[in-house]
């Protein structure tokens, strides 16, 4: 076990790649919190396909893939958060829409020119070998910047998701703040969806927090829980995904699950034994 | 001057007009309740009167140093917020947060104030104990030590025993009142409920997309209007 561990460490790209994953990871799932509890999850899901399609125009275009994905994510992000506040279309169908039209473009517009070839693959599914040594550094700055933000506006983060009515009422402007959050959920989606794939970035910011509800019912320990199990979670999918050669994101993904069924039998016993 | 003073105010939402010819003044330690059907414009109202919307015509002062900010407001909860991940503490130190300025935290005077108000609707005991597992009586007096602990002066208590069993509307009747006269906290009340404007409230405003009336609650109970309102049970 520890050979295998510092047989990993051995290699550079997977220290790199280790190091982008544990900070998106960690990122995603503070973020996830109030995205859960908002009941924003469908826009993190949206977000990761709007990038594949902004991944797939870069790959074609020759521009670099991040400062491409960043702005249209961001872009998107504000779409998204538009449709699921509106009540007069419906907002969960809207961004079902939009992720599959994003999707269909990317697929198009790669398939009418390079065609499907590997990288969109690796978009789609995730690869740990495709960041690069700037990558590495431009998402080690962007999640520390996420995760700085995140510990600053804690208390105001806490009332906005709890409440968006009283936090108005008190002065807080809940609308840049959720405008501020889906930013930073659109930073966090573009960096983790190279290394976990598109159709699986989303997980990690839902897992985390639904596991770390089945057992912690106060906002601090849900939050420091959902943060453990999203780096134990990924730390653990990663080491899978070396030993038996399998995808980092399906591995990942795979690792929650099981960390999800724990958590979830844990919160029942501790149910059952404080009614008693 | 009052607390809040309302002069010929209307409120418009995409250029209808919900609610007005407003005419109202709140003094120091009233207790006023408003009442009116769904979308008789109630709702609309406390949005003015927290700085949330801006009166079409008229205006809405408030007076002795009070700023929208300092109100303390008692939202109509939501379902989704009924089994939220916080504990009682967590959620009235929320309450706080207007008085938190350029700071990241909260200080530790906000904490002790946090810890007064819960003591104040008597959830002591379950400070640590989780929202989501409270009654609904208790979810409820935590989110009037939150609105407490916003505010010094006045409170905005948006249908506050709705969707409350008997026992738990009246011990929310029962400290609304205790704030209101032992603690001098001003409180406006939008309530259905006939028997809170006659019998806990001082004066009564009463709305129907217009002022159908504004006065003492004894006048209100001898009105036209008000024996309409309160039907078999004003005696």
């Amino acid at each position: 076990m520890i050979d295998v561990i510092r047989e990993m460490l051995s290699y550079p790209f997977l220290v790199r790649a280790l190091t982008v994953g544990l900070l998106v990871a960690l990122c995603a799932s503070l973020l996830g919190v109030s995205l859960v509890l908002k009941r924003f999850s469908m826009i993190g899901d949206g977000l990761s396909h709007v990038g594949f399609g902004a991944l797939a125009i870069a790959s074609v275009a020759g521009i670099a893939p991040l400062y491409l994905a960043i702005p249209v994510c961001i872009a998107a992000s504000f779409l998204l958060l538009r449709m699921s506040e509106s009540t007069r279309i419906k907002g969960d169908a809207a961004i079902a829409m939009l992720s599959a039209g994003a999707l269909a473009i990317g697929v198009m517009v790669v398939s009418m020119t390079t065609g499907m070839n590997t990288d969109v693959y690796n978009y789609m599914f995730g690869s740990i070998l495709s960041l690069s040594a700037a990558d590495a550094t431009l998402s080690i700055v962007l999640s520390g910047v996420v995760l700085v933000l995140f510990v600053l506006f804690y208390p105001r983060l806490f009332a906005v998701t709890f409440d968006e009515s009283f936090s108005r009422a008190t002065g807080i402007p809940t609308r840049a703040y959720n405008a501020a959050l889906a930013t930073l959920a659109s930073v966090t989606v573009v960096l983790g969806m190279r290394m976990m794939g598109a159709l699986l970035i989303s997980s990690l910011i839902i897992f985390p927090v639904l596991t770390a509800m089945r057992i912690g019912k106060r906002y601090l320990s849900v939050t420091l829980l959902s943060a453990g199990v999203a780096i134990a979670g990924f730390l653990i999918g990663m080491l899978v995904s070396y030993v038996y050669e399998a995808p980092s994101g399906a591995s990942i993904v795979c690792v929650n699950i099981v960390l999800f069924v724990l958590f979830a039998i844990a919160g029942a016993i501790k149910n059952a034994v404080t009614k008693k | 001057m009052s607390l809040i003073q309302v002069t010929n105010a209307a409120f418009r939402y995409d250029g209808k007009e919900v609610v007005s010819g407003l005419n109202f003044s709140v003094n120091d330690c009233d207790y006023l309740c408003i009442v009116g059907e769904n979308g008789s414009g109630k709702s609309t109202l406390v949005k003015g009167l927290l700085g949330l919307k801006t009166p079409h015509s008229g205006t809405i002062t408030l007076g002795e140093g009070l700023t929208a900010r300092q109100i303390g407001y008692l939202p109509q909860q939501k379902e989704s917020q009924r089994d939220f991940p916080a504990s009682v503490q967590e959620v009235v130190l929320s309450g706080t947060l207007n008085s938190l300025g350029f700071l990241p935290f909260y200080t530790r005077a906000q904490k002790k104030n946090a810890l007064l108000q819960i003591e104040r609707v008597g959830l002591l005991p379950q400070k640590n104990a989780a929202y989501s597992e409270l009654s609904g009586g208790q979810q409820q007096r935590v989110l009037l030590a939150r609105a407490l602990a916003a505010t010094q002066k006045l409170l905005i208590l948006d249908e506050p025993i709705a969707s409350l069993d008997p026992v738990a509307a009246a011990e929310m009747y029962r400290l609304i009142e205790e704030i209101n006269r032992n603690h001098g906290v001003t409180v406006i009340m939008v309530s259905h409920d006939p028997h809170a404007a006659a019998h806990e409230a001082t004066s009564v405003l009463h709305l129907d997309n217009r002022q159908l009336f504004y006065g003492s609650s004894a006048d209100y109970r001898k009105s036209e209007i008000g024996k309409r309102f309160l039907g078999g049970e004003s005696r």
